[in-house]
Parts: structure tokens; C-alpha cells; sequence
């Protein structure tokens, strides 16, 4: 009998409360939406998986002790995580589109003002000034850079805007068509780009060493997510090195996403995550992504005042770093009002510019709040 | 006589037309595969297939000729 209650009480019935189950059903359901749905499987399985672990009553992430802890610490907290990430993005990133219509890099900084909107939203709202830099920068639609801004600024909400960041990521094709179709007119949406030119393999070289070089020296908060974006892009653009650019897009790339995913979700404990400020969260986010999206086409607009080539001002829209998704709701957008009308290319100019938008964006909330 | 000009760069997933196919403007001719994305090209006229001068799976990029009509 005394045996039957020691089992009892080492086993840890005792300690859940009715918040853990919310979380469990939580994280089944993104399990769910991870397989079933195919929503960023990469990720949010993890994070599901991170959010089960931490709501079961173990020390797993205790801190100097837990082993999600560490991954945690050592990984996120120290913000080694997401340059890495950079890394292979950078690897994986053909700048060809922007080096061929360098105006593209306007649209990708243009969508930021997204950023800034939900910024000042936020704080009305009574988020504090790192917490609201956080969620602003939802609006960029890029989980790394959220994740590592969130490490330097506001710790406690990385876990609730990266869930909010990636989610949203899973729902451009969903929340950007309306806002596009709303800021632009059938015949805008037809018009069609001219072709893109060859860009040599010299400016392909020459890019990420000049755009390292110019964003350190301006915003030098920005150098661990761009330094190492830029120098996964040489790996790439080098072309002697295909063993480093393909470890950095593939197999660095995997590891660092499961220790990510995993510590990511584990950041979510019931008590942390089941409080009113989730909600303003995620209903800040999908401002923050509309908003993106709105700022994005309204810079094209405006450019097109002083462009005789005009661009399409849909590809203002893939300005948020949801790289290629945001690109390839630009194009179906545009293939609706016009199916011989192929925009993919000319949206991935500025999609990738947006990437380092949003990186700067961040880099800018770092220098002047931390 | 028109030539089927690839729109933008991508791998050819679907040739949808054979040699000798007539074919009516706007018809699907080839489905180019481009960041993972399905792009069906359109023929530009109507016209009959004389040539179709890319393979399923080749890497082609803007301006490659993929179909000759005439």
C-alpha cells in the first residue's frame, strides 16, 4: 500500500491545473494543422511538440537544469539561432531578381511601414515599448528576425509572437488577396513587367558584400541576422563552395529549426500563454500583416506617379519578408485579372528585398530601445 | 507562326500538347514549374504544334523558345 502511494505521488497528477489541458489541446491542435493542413509542418510541429513537453509537469524546462531549457538559453537567449537560420536563408536567397530592378529594394522597405503602424498600435493598446517593437515587427512576416528581436527586447513574449509570426506566414494566401484586391483596380492589376535582365555573375558576387557593408555601417544592430545573411548568399553566389551553401540551406538549416521549433514552443507554459495579452497579440499581428501588405502597394502607387515604365503595383504586396510565399500570392493575384501575365519573378524582388527590410527594421528598434 | 516564348525562368513540369496538336489561343500548351508554384503557359494564337523544343524536367529560363505554332 505504501508502495502504491509513493508511485502516486512521485508520478505528477498533482501538479497540472485545467490550463495545462488548454495547452495540450493547443498543441494536438497544431499538431493537427501541421499534418493534416500542411501549415509550416517544419515548425509547427515542433512548437507543438515544445508546448506539450513544457506543459507537463517536469523539470524540462527548469532553468541551469532542463534540457529545453538549454536548447533555449544557449540557442535563443544567447540569439545565435536565428543568424544561423540567416545563414541558410542567405544560401538559399537569388538576389538576380533585385539586382536586375533595384527600385524593387524601395518596395521591400516600404511594406516596414507596417512594422511601424502596429508598433504605435501596440503601445496604445498598453503594451509596454519592447513588447509593442515586438509585435510590430510580426508585420515583416519573418519568423528568425522575430524570434531575435524578441530575445534582445522582450524575452517573455517570444514564444507567443513567433507562434503569432509563423501563423500568419501560414495565412498570406489568405489575408493578403483581399487588401490587394481592395488597394488596386482591375487594370492596375493587369499590367504587365517587362522582362527582367540578366544580371552577371560579378553583381551577384558584389551584392552581398555591398549591402553587408552599407547595413552595418548604418544600422549596426542589424549585423548578426545580415552579416550572416550576406555571407550565406556569398557561399551561395561564390560558386566554389557548394558544399558550405548546400550545409547551410539543408543540414544546418534542419538541425538549428528542430532545437528552435522544440524551445520555441516550450517557452508557451500555461501560465504564460493563457492571458488576455495572447488575443491582443494575435489580433495586433494580422494588423500588423494587413497593414504590411497596404503600405507595401501604397509605396507602389506612388512610385508609379514617377515611373514612366510602370510596375505592378501587386508586387508591393510581396514586400513582407514571407519569402517565397508572399511572391507567389502576388503573381495568382495578378494571373486572376490576367492569366498570360507572369509577375512570380518581378514579386521575388521585392520579397527578398523585405527580408532585409524587415532584418533592418529590426536592427533599427534594437539600437534605439535596448 | 508564333513561337511559345518561357515567360520566366523554371523547369518544364507538363508538356500538355503533342506535335501536330491544333491548338486555340489561350489554350494550356506547357506547365512550368517555378518556385514550387504550377504556371500554365498559354498559347499566344491559334495555330497547329510544329515543334516543341524542351523537354519534361529541363531547367529553361525567360525567353527560351518552348513551342513553334504555326
Amino acid at each position: 500500500m505504501e508502495l502504491l502511494q509513493g508511485m502516486w505521488t512521485s508520478m505528477a497528477f498533482d501538479n497540472l491545473y485545467w490550463g495545462n489541458f488548454v495547452m495540450w489541446t493547443i498543441a494536438l491542435t497544431f499538431v493537427y494543422l501541421a499534418i493534416k493542413k500542411g501549415f509550416e509542418p517544419l515548425l509547427l510541429l515542433p512548437i507543438a511538440f515544445g508546448i506539450l513537453l513544457v506543459n507537463l509537469p517536469s523539470e524540462i524546462m527548469t532553468p541551469g537544469e532542463g534540457l529545453l531549457w538549454r536548447f533555449y538559453h544557449y540557442g535563443e537567449e544567447w540569439a545565435i539561432i536565428p543568424p544561423l537560420i540567416f545563414l541558410g536563408i542567405g544560401a538559399m536567397t537569388d538576389f538576380g531578381p533585385v539586382i536586375a530592378n533595384p527600385k524593387t529594394l524601395l518596395l521591400g522597405a516600404g511594406a516596414q511601414g507596417g512594422v511601424y503602424v502596429t508598433f504605435f498600435g501596440a503601445l496604445a493598446l498598453g503594451f509596454d515599448i519592447n513588447q509593442a517593437a515586438v509585435i510590430g515587427i510580426i508585420g515583416g512576416a519573418d519568423g528568425p528576425t522575430t524570434i531575435f528581436l524578441a530575445s534582445k527586447l522582450a524575452p517573455e513574449m517570444m514564444g507567443i509572437c513567433a507562434v503569432a509570426a509563423y501563423s500568419y506566414m501560414a495565412l498570406v494566401p489568405v489575408i493578403q488577396p483581399p487588401v490587394m484586391k481592395l488597394l488596386t483596380t482591375e487594370a492596375q492589376r493587369k499590367i504587365r513587367m517587362k522582362s527582367l535582365r540578366k544580371v552577371s555573375k560579378l553583381e551577384k558576387i558584389f551584392f552581398p558584400i555591398i549591402t553587408v557593408i552599407v547595413i552595418t555601417l548604418v544600422v549596426p544592430d542589424a549585423a548578426a541576422l545580415m552579416g550572416m545573411f550576406c555571407f550565406g548568399n556569398l557561399l551561395r553566389e561564390s560558386g566554389v563552395v557548394d558544399r558550405l551553401s548546400l550545409t547551410a540551406q539543408n543540414e544546418l538549416m534542419n538541425i538549428v529549426t528542430i532545437f528552435l521549433g522544440i524551445s520555441v514552443g516550450a517557452t508557451m507554459p500555461a501560465e504564460v500563454f493563457l492571458s488576455p495579452k495572447v488575443l491582443g497579440v494575435f489580433a495586433l499581428g494580422s494588423i500588423a500583416f494587413a497593414s504590411a501588405t497596404a503600405t507595401g502597394i501604397g509605396l507602389a502607387h506612388l512610385m508609379n506617379l514617377f515611373l514612366k515604365e510602370k510596375i505592378n503595383p501587386l508586387i508591393g504586396a510581396a514586400g513582407v519578408s514571407a519569402v517565397p510565399m508572399a511572391a507567389r500570392v502576388a503573381h495568382k493575384v495578378g494571373s486572376e485579372a490576367d492569366k498570360k501575365n507572369y509577375l512570380l519573378m518581378h514579386a521575388m524582388g521585392p520579397n527578398v528585398a523585405g527580408v532585409i527590410g524587415t532584418a533592418v527594421a529590426a536592427g533599427m528598434f534594437i539600437s534605439v530601445l535596448k | 507562326m508564333a513561337n511559345i516564348e518561357c515567360p520566366m525562368s523554371g523547369k518544364v513540369w507538363k508538356i500538355l500538347v503533342k506535335v501536330g496538336d491544333t491548338v486555340a489561343e489561350d489554350d494550356e500548351v506547357i506547365i512550368l514549374e517555378a518556385l514550387k508554384m504550377e504556371n500554365p503557359i498559354y498559347a499566344p494564337e491559334d495555330g497547329v504544334v510544329k515543334e516543341i523544343s524542351v523537354k519534361e524536367g529541363q531547367q529553361v529560363t525567360e525567353g527560351d523558345v518552348l513551342v513553334v505554332l504555326e
